[in-house]
Parts: structure tokens; sequence; C-alpha cells
């Protein structure tokens, strides 16, 4: 009985494998199928709200595949190149929803990196007691509720808000300037919010660099600038790469930082995936939404994943 | 090398000004009179005091914390497991796949990690078919309790699979960074493996267990997308709340609120840190004691 116990059920090893493995296929993995199918149906006034892609039709079981919801997109891409620029604008929403997140994404990203760098790089370099300290200072407002945070810079930004107030009673300005439901608004939020991802990972690749290497190079003779592009920087490569990575990809999906930062004036395709499935119950056409959005991610995933694999592997 | 030169310092001080200036102005309007948000309209507590009465954000935050709990725990158990098995385990079947899967949930937009589940949930209520008859087998009706209607079990798994990668990156970053010999000895001396990893990699790794569930904890507790898509009628978390209620305008309670939590976490951050300090402090001089107790008599 034992030894056939043995036989069936799986080894110590390939068990404890299984238990996170298999959450993560059927919890994390198996969704995404579930999304493509989706995507290939029509939407539909029950519940759930929409159609299935096989029905039974005189004993034969036919599979539908719905794909207006690609076309709608993919129509309004040729409308995008084709068309001038302010009508294509109009015609091609989701484009241009697209568009925008990347652009915002890609900002958000290099603003974090020109902020974080430095900060993670002073960090890194600094006494032992101050660096913990610093780096406490750095991780309270990250566990500070991320919601209340972006609030906080309405309270600011606003036309009555702490900046406006400020610059109107210094008088400087004599009425307050439009800062809040802006672009500007937005990637600020961005930025603020998205800084700790950035510094984190930053800091823990800069603070394992040998100080022996720039004592080195001071020695031969390297200025401070030089030093630090020709041995920093290459040498924090992998801690730019993951911490870049960190911030763009979640960043092209954001959802609430736009929608209660931003005045509804530039659309993001997060707010647009919201939108379809929430106001419009439109659930094919979130799920089309979000398998472009896995697509156009998927080279930055896959390069993030690699970089990964290469990080953990013992030399 | 502690000198830090003037420019840094000013930057670093530009810095940290930025990432305190939102937090110190709604502590500030945390105690105004007024109704308008940043109109001051003098000293006053009444905010704390509409917040302590506000039935519906009450029932809100203990939703939140009791799905924070319970995904924060069952976050560290698997994420554990996952971190022990990346670190340690070496080259399997599907290795390459399994650590992707592992830290895919910390970068994957938020609405596709939502929508996806949402859609799986729902696929799992039509193929149970839980409205239907209630005679069904045990298995089924133990899917419908849980996935019957979306909620606390729904959004439990979300909070889970999300908050795992974190654990997971921190225990496999902590392992690595740890002497094997010790397992290896205690393998060595015909210790079962499990009993290895129980006896001694667990306490090893406390530290990283420990700040796991909180981080877990925490993200949980913040998390609004992924509780969007994932709870129902019945159940609306603390982040629905303050994001309906920024929305609707309703603001200056908010502003107590978050002024409590900051303080919770600045305290709770402070002490925690003092403490990890003195027991790597104590750790260290034990160390040495130990080494250098042994040198004499070896």
């Amino acid at each position: 009985m034992k030894a056939l116990l043995r036989r069936w059920l799986p080894g110590g090893r390939s068990g404890v494998i299984a238990i996170p493995y298999v959450w993560l296929l059927f919890f994390f993995v198996l969704p995404f199928f579930f999304v493509l199918k989706i995507s290939f149906a029509e939407p539909d006034i029950a519940q759930p709200p929409y159609s299935p892609l096989l029905k039974q039709e005189e004993n034969k079981t036919v599979v539908t595949l719905d794909t207006t919801k690609y076309k709608t997109i993919s129509g309004e891409v040729e409308a995008f190149f084709e068309l001038p620029w302010n009508e294509a604008k109009e015609a091609s929403q989701y484009v241009v929803a697209y568009w925008n997140a990347l652009k915002l994404a890609f900002f958000t990203m290099l603003f974090t990196l020109l902020i974080g760098y430095p900060l993670a790089y002073n960090i890194a370099r600094s006494s032992e007691a101050t660096r913990n300290t610093l780096l406490m200072l750095v991780m309270i407002p990250f566990w500070t509720s991320f919601l209340l945070r972006v609030y906080a810079w309405i309270g600011i930004l606003k036309d009555n808000g702490v900046i406006n107030n400020l610059l109107l009673g210094m008088g400087l300005i004599s009425e307050p300037i439009p800062m809040l439901y802006s672009p500007f608004s937005v990637l600020l939020g961005m930025v603020y919010n998205y800084l700790p991802f950035m510094i984190l990972p930053l800091y823990a690749h800069l603070v394992k660099l040998d100080g022996r290497l720039f004592e080195a190079a001071a020695d031969l003779g390297a200025k401070p600038w030089t030093t630090f592009f020709q041995i920093t920087l290459p040498l924090s490569k992998a801690g730019i790469i993951a911490g870049c990575m960190m911030v763009f990809i979640p960043a092209v999906g954001e959802y609430v930082i736009p929608a209660l930062l931003g005045g509804g004036d530039v659309v993001f395709i997060g707010n647009k995936l919201m939108d379809d499935f929430g106001a419009n119950l439109d659930w094919p056409q979130a799920s089309a939404v979000a398998v472009i959005m896995l697509i156009l991610l998927s080279g930055p995933i896959i390069w993030f994943h690699r970089f990964e694999q290469k990080m953990q592997e013992p030399e | 090398m502690n000198k830090m030169p003037i420019g840094n310092r000013l930057f670093m001080g530009v810095g940290f000004f930025f990432l305190y200036a939102p937090i110190l102005s709604l502590i500030i309007y945390s105690f105004n009179e007024s109704r308008l948000v940043t109109v001051w309209g003098g000293f006053s507590l009444k905010w704390y005091q509409v917040l302590m009465n506000d039935a519906d954000l009450l029932q809100a935050a203990g939703l939140s914390f009791k799905i924070a709990f319970l995904s924060a725990s069952l976050a560290v158990v698997l994420g554990t497991i996952a971190g022990f098995v990346l670190a340690r385990f070496g080259r399997f079947k599907g290795h390459s796949l399994f650590a992707g899967l592992t830290t895919a949930p910390m970068v994957m937009p938020e609405v596709i990690v939502g929508l996806s589940m949402l859609l799986l949930f729902v696929a799992l209520q039509t193929g149970l078919g839980c409205s239907a008859d209630e005679s069904s087998g045990l298995l089924s009706r133990l899917g419908c309790w849980a996935f019957g209607e979306r909620g606390m079990v729904t959004i439990w798994i979300g909070h889970t699979t999300l908050c795992m990668a974190y654990v997971a990156v921190l225990v496999q970053s902590r392992l690595r960074e740890l002497d094997r010999s010790l397992e290896d000895a205690a393998m060595d001396l015909g210790c079962h493996p499990f009993k290895v990893f129980f006896v001694i990699t667990i306490p090893v790794i406390s530290q990283a267990l420990v700040s796991g569930w909180l981080l877990s904890f925490t993200l949980s507790l913040d998390d609004y997308v992924l509780t969007a898509f994932l709870s129902g009628p019945g159940s609306t978390t603390m982040p629905q709340w303050i994001f309906s209620s920024i929305r609707l305008g309703l603001t200056p309670e908010i502003n107590a609120l978050a002024t409590i939590v900051i303080v919770v976490v600045t305290v709770f951050v402070v002490v925690s840190n003092r403490l990890m300090l003195s027991a790597q402090a104590k750790r260290d001089r034990a160390m040495q004691a130990a080494f250098s107790s042994g040198g004499k008599t070896a």
C-alpha cells in the first residue's frame, strides 16, 4: 500500500514545487486564456455580459469567433495613419489612448530615473547609520496608502490649493494657475507614486558596488564625473534596467492616477479599459484592449524576465 | 565617503521635500475647521469625529483589514515556498516559466490581472451552475460557496496572487545571500529535508518573512484596481470608499484618515527598524563571541 502510494503521489520535491506552481497556473495563467477567449465574444445584456463562443446548432457545436472588437481597433489604426491629425484623433480613440499611455509611462520612467538615481546613489554611498535612516525616510511614504498620496496632490494643485494660495498670498500671481486635471498633474502624480519602485532596485544594486573601485579610480587621477560615467553607471546598468521595467510596465495600464488627477481631456488606455468594463459593460471590448496591451508589453516583459534570470544565475 | 558634497545634499533635500510635502499638507489640513479642504478656518478635531462616526467607512475598513490579514498570511506561505524553490532547487522542468510567473504579478498592469481573474471567476460561476439547484455534489457546493458571488474569497485570491510575488522575491534574495552550510550540515547529519526547512531555514529567514507579511498586508489594504474587478455588490473595501469619496468631493475627513494612517505607519516603521537593527547587532555580537571562543579552544 505504502509503495503504491509512493508511486502515485508526487515525490516531496515535485510536490513542493507544485503548490505555488499550480496556484500561479490556475489563478494567473489560465485567466489570460479567458481574456483571449472573451475578446472574441459578442457583448450581451445577460449575466455574464458576453455571448458564449460555442453554440449548439442542429446537434453540431459551432464556434463563432467575433472579431469586431479587434476590427474596431485595427480600423482605428488605419484611420490614424490616413486621416489628418485632428480627424484622426477623433476617429482613433483607442489608438490615441494606447499612445498616450505609452508616452506617459515613458516619461514617468524617465523622470523617476532622473530623480531616483541621485537619491539612490547618495543613500548607497552614505555611512551605514545614515543610510538606514534615509532608506526608512524613502519607505515611509511608500507604506502610506497610495490613494491617500494621490489625494494629497489634489489638495496641493487645486485652484484654491496650497500652491495657488501661497502664490496668491505672496502677491506673485493675481489669479490661480490651473494645474489640476491636466497632463502635468497626471505626470506629477505618476512620478511621485512610482518613485520608490525606481529607488529601491537602484539602491539594491548601487549599495553592492565595491568602494575600492572608486578609490582606485581616484588614485589613478579620474575626475568624479569620469568615475561616475566610466565605472558607476556601467556597473549599475542592472539596477537601471530593473527599476525602469518596474516602473514602465505597470505604468502603461495605470488607472487610478489619471482618473483622479487627469481632467478627462487626455485619455489613457487603462481608463479606456475600465470604462468599457464598468460603464459600458462591454467585457469583450475590455478583453480585446487587454490582449493588445499585453502584446504591446510582451517585449518589455520578456526582456525583464530574461534579465531577471540572468541576474539570479550564480556566476 | 561620509561627507556628501553640498550639491548632493541640496539634491537630497529637494528630493525628500518632494516626497514629504504632500504628506505634510494632509496632516496640517486634517486639523482644519473649515469644510473647504484648503482654506484654513482654525484648529479643530471635528473631522476625526466625523470619521469615527462614519459607519460605511468603519465597515469598509473592517473588511479591508480582514482581507489584508488573510491575503498576507496565505501570500507568505505560498511566496516562501516559491522563493525557496527558486533559490534552492536548481533547474527543473518548467523552471523558466515558474521563475517568470513568480515575478510577473509585480509588474503586470493591474487592469489586466484584475480583468483576467474576474473572467476566470465568472467562468467558474457559470461552469459550476451556482444559481441552479442546491443538491449538487460537495465539490461544486464548495466551489459555489467560494466563487458563487464575488466578494471576500475572490478578493482574497487576487490579493494573495499579487502579494506572493513580493514575498517570493524577498525570500529568494534572502536565501541567496545566506550561507548554505547550516542546511547542508543538518542534511549530512541525516535530518529530513522538511525538518531542515522548518527547524533551520524558516528561523534564519524569519526577518524576510515578517517584512514580506507586512508588505503584503499593506499592499492588500491599499489595492484599488484589483479589488474593483473582484468585489461584488456586498463588499466595499476601504480603498473603494476612499476612491468614491474623492470623486464625490467629500474630502475633509479623508485628511483625518490619512493622518491616522501616516502616524501609525511612521511609528511602526521606525520601531520595527530599531528592533531589527538591535537584533542584527545582537546576532553579530553573538557570532563574534562564538567564533573567538571557538578559536581559543581549537
